[in-house]
């Protein structure tokens, strides 16, 4: 009897789906060999780095924001980083608190709604939260309940959870009174069990079991777990300063995609993320998260990138533990923002957006309007790497149906939880029997 | 059988379709009510039209997309727009001032990969819209009462006063008469709870012209306050710049400075 078995095949996805913006999946293979392997992102660009040239730098970190409304408040920190580098800017330890706290705030929202709205339903074997609320209501409420608070932080420091007003160079418009944060820290407490719950959950998902070659790039930092400072640092040995992230990674343009590829130069494609930071930085999330961590039999650190799901967990848990401990330690400071003398100059910044490390360079003129502007998020840096981590992939595809291949891809693209609005920004699957 | 309820995405941040899903104590309760059969960032699969209401966020910005919103038009009986870029152009409506071909220049090594439209412009000047929620992002109350209203079949109202109004009825220090700050309050839109002089700062406009805007009187509060040319026509080309009274009155202070 002849092979009915497929010699060659076209797999696309045309729209992938619990993601963050418009991209598709293009895979042809032949023989169970990647022909062409393309993660086309088709989300328009918006062509910031572009407008913001000739714009205030005061209003930056409104402008940057705007490239996501999942992750606003990384954009403003890399934004308010890089032009206090630029104009000399020192910031009170207080304000340096109150931005972690920020920042805090928007990985327990960023990684809650990722991990319950857009990754959970793969393994529950529904098609969103609202199907799975029918299956495990218990979860689904749980992860709303986390994700709220994340969201009453942003909004303590910014006014709002989407485009918070509040960040500005120097620190903060208003510094928030100490009532306010007593109340948040009540909220955070009452959600610590369901974060430690969280974790338990999936890192008891049928995750695929693998282990690839795979550099991970992260900030790290010498006292803390790392969110708005540190060197860059490898897997493979690369530990840089901020200001030298263009000597390291270089930007490729391909034709399929509106996003920008990344590369280490010279090697090749790199991870970033939650899973690249608690790899890095393992020592530093705090033992009691570090006792969570090892109870979930994974080892730490490790290359499956299938755990990204866990170590955003873990990164939850280490967010909620770390707000309670600023906020047990928060004095308002005498001044929210520290002034500064707008001058000509370039700086640059990287802070650790929940998606992995976002890098933003500007230039100014003597009276403070931009003259260019650099932004790399963490997406574009993710995309080589998603491709490499799918050509590895393909292999396992070829058997399988076009409604099982697909789900495989879409749940190998989602450990990088892309945003495509970012990038520019995400997924169409096609797969091609040539 | 539940309205069937769709959302789409064109150019923008993601910011408003979120305010869905940040509706963290209303989420489940809405799913009841509604199905949302097209959701895309939510949910994988996806139904075909027709839907009873579309919600779209992002403005128009490529060839494709401008195909692609008269489809929406034709499959949706409600379309409501979420947000500045759908609304407005939002502020990838920038680029209508500038030369698109130098754009695409600067951001892309290789231009000619790239596919957009010279303009960034809201769904209004491409479809019929029938309802449209201001703001960058979309105030959640806001977005959730439309979806009340149009539950009701009552007709969706929003306030449209400035949010100078909203800052009296809050008791706040008024940011331009006690720390001189440049403000858009007075042209703005209130929905957002006037959260910027709230936090010590000057409004910039995210939830667009209100109705009662006095522009005259406007411009010549900013110049009295020392802002003038470009630097009042760039507060007033921000998020909602492309809007059309905005737009001529920022053309207008930018030409009078020449």
């Amino acid at each position: 009897m002849p092979s009915r078995r497929p010699k060659s095949r076209l797999i696309r996805v045309n729209y992938l789906t619990r993601t963050e913006g418009e991209s598709a999946l293009h895979i042809s293979m032949r023989d169970g060999q990647i022909v062409d392997l393309r993660l086309e992102i088709f989300e328009p660009p918006r062509f910031f780095e572009a407008f913001l040239r000739g714009r205030d730098s005061r209003e930056a970190p409104d402008l940057t924001a705007r490239i996501c409304g999942i992750c606003p408040v990384a954009y403003q920190m890399s934004t308010v980083h890089a032009f206090e580098r630029l104009f000399g800017v020192n910031i009170d330890p207080t304000v340096r608190a109150l931005r972690r706290l920020y920042l805090c705030g928007e990985w327990i929202e960023s990684h809650t709604l990722h991990i319950h709205m857009l990754a959970a339903p793969d393994f529950m074997g529904c098609d969103s939260i609202i199907t799975m609320a029918e299956k495990d209501r218990a979860a689904v409420e749980r992860g709303l309940r986390i994700k709220k608070v994340g969201n009453a932080i942003v909004a303590a420091l910014g006014g709002r959870s989407v485009h918070p007003v509040g960040a500005c160079i120097g620190g903060f418009t208003r510094a928030p009174g100490r009532a306010q944060l007593a109340a948040l820290r009540e909220q955070l407490l009452r959600i610590r069990d369901d974060a430690v719950e969280s974790v338990r959950w999936v890192a008891g998902f049928d995750l695929p079991q693998v282990s690839r070659d795979i550099e991970f790039v992260a900030l790290a930092h010498p006292d803390e777990y790392p969110m708005n400072e540190g060197r860059i640092v490898s897997s493979k040995g690369l530990d840089a300063a901020p200001e030298h992230f263009e000597d390291f990674f270089e930007e490729q343009q391909v034709p399929y995609s509106n996003a920008l590829h990344c590369k280490v130069k010279g090697r090749g494609p790199y991870f970033l993320g939650p899973l690249a930071r608690v790899n890095l930085n393992f020592n530093r999330i705090g033992s009691e998260v570090a006792a969570v961590a090892r109870a979930t039999r994974i080892s730490w650190p490790n290359s499956n990138p299938y755990t990204s799901i866990v170590a955003r967990a873990l990164e939850v848990l280490y967010s909620i533990d770390e707000a309670v401990r600023i906020i047990e330690g928060y004095d308002p400071p005498g001044a929210p923002a520290a002034s500064f003398e707008l001058r000509a100059g370039f700086g640059c910044a990287i802070t650790e957006a929940p998606r992995g490390s976002l890098y933003h360079a500007f230039e100014t003129d003597e009276r403070g309007l931009i003259r260019s502007a650099r932004i790399v998020p963490p997406t574009s840096q993710n995309q080589a790497r998603i491709e490499a981590d799918l050509r590895e992939l393909a292999p396992d595809l070829v058997h399988q149906p076009h409604v099982a291949a697909t789900r495989m891809c879409e749940m190998a693209i989602r450990n990088y939880d892309p945003c495509i609005s970012c990038s520019t920004h995400f997924l169409r699957l096609e797969i091609e029997r040539l | 059988m539940k309205p069937r309820v769709a959302v789409f995405k064109f150019a923008s941040c993601d910011g408003c379709q979120l305010q869905f899903l940040n509706a963290e104590d209303e989420l489940l309760k809405l799913a009841t009510e509604v199905d949302f059969v097209h959701f895309p960032e939510a949910r994988t699969r996806s139904l075909a039209g027709p839907y009873d209401i579309a919600f779209v966020e992002g403005s128009i910005t490529t060839p494709d997309d401008a195909r692609r919103i008269v489809q929406v038009r034709e499959a949706s009986h409600y379309l409501v727009t979420i947000g500045a870029c759908a609304t407005a152009g939002g502020i990838q409506a920038l680029r209508n001032w500038a030369d698109i071909e130098q754009y695409r220049r600067l951001v892309y090594p290789s231009p000619e990969f790239v596919s957009a439209l010279s303009t960034s412009t809201p769904v209004s000047e491409h479809v019929r819209v029938d309802f449209e929620i201001w703001g960058c992002p979309v105030d959640k109350g806001q977005l959730l009462g439309v979806v009340r209203s149009w539950l009701s079949h009552a007709k969706p109202v929003l306030p449209a006063f400035s949010v100078c109004m909203e800052c009296k009825r809050r008791g706040n220090v008024c940011v331009v008469v006690a720390r001189g700050e440049p403000c858009l309050g007075p042209v703005t839109r209130t929905g957002c709870g006037a959260l910027c002089p709230s936090f010590n700062r000057g409004c910039y406009g995210c939830f667009g012209p209100a109705d009662d805007q006095n522009l005259k009187s406007f411009t010549g509060l900013l110049a009295a306050q020392g802002v003038t040319g470009e630097d009042a026509a760039r507060r007033l080309r921000g998020i909602n710049g492309y809007v059309r009274q905005w737009r001529e009155t920022g053309d207008a202070i930018a030409a009078a400075k020449k």
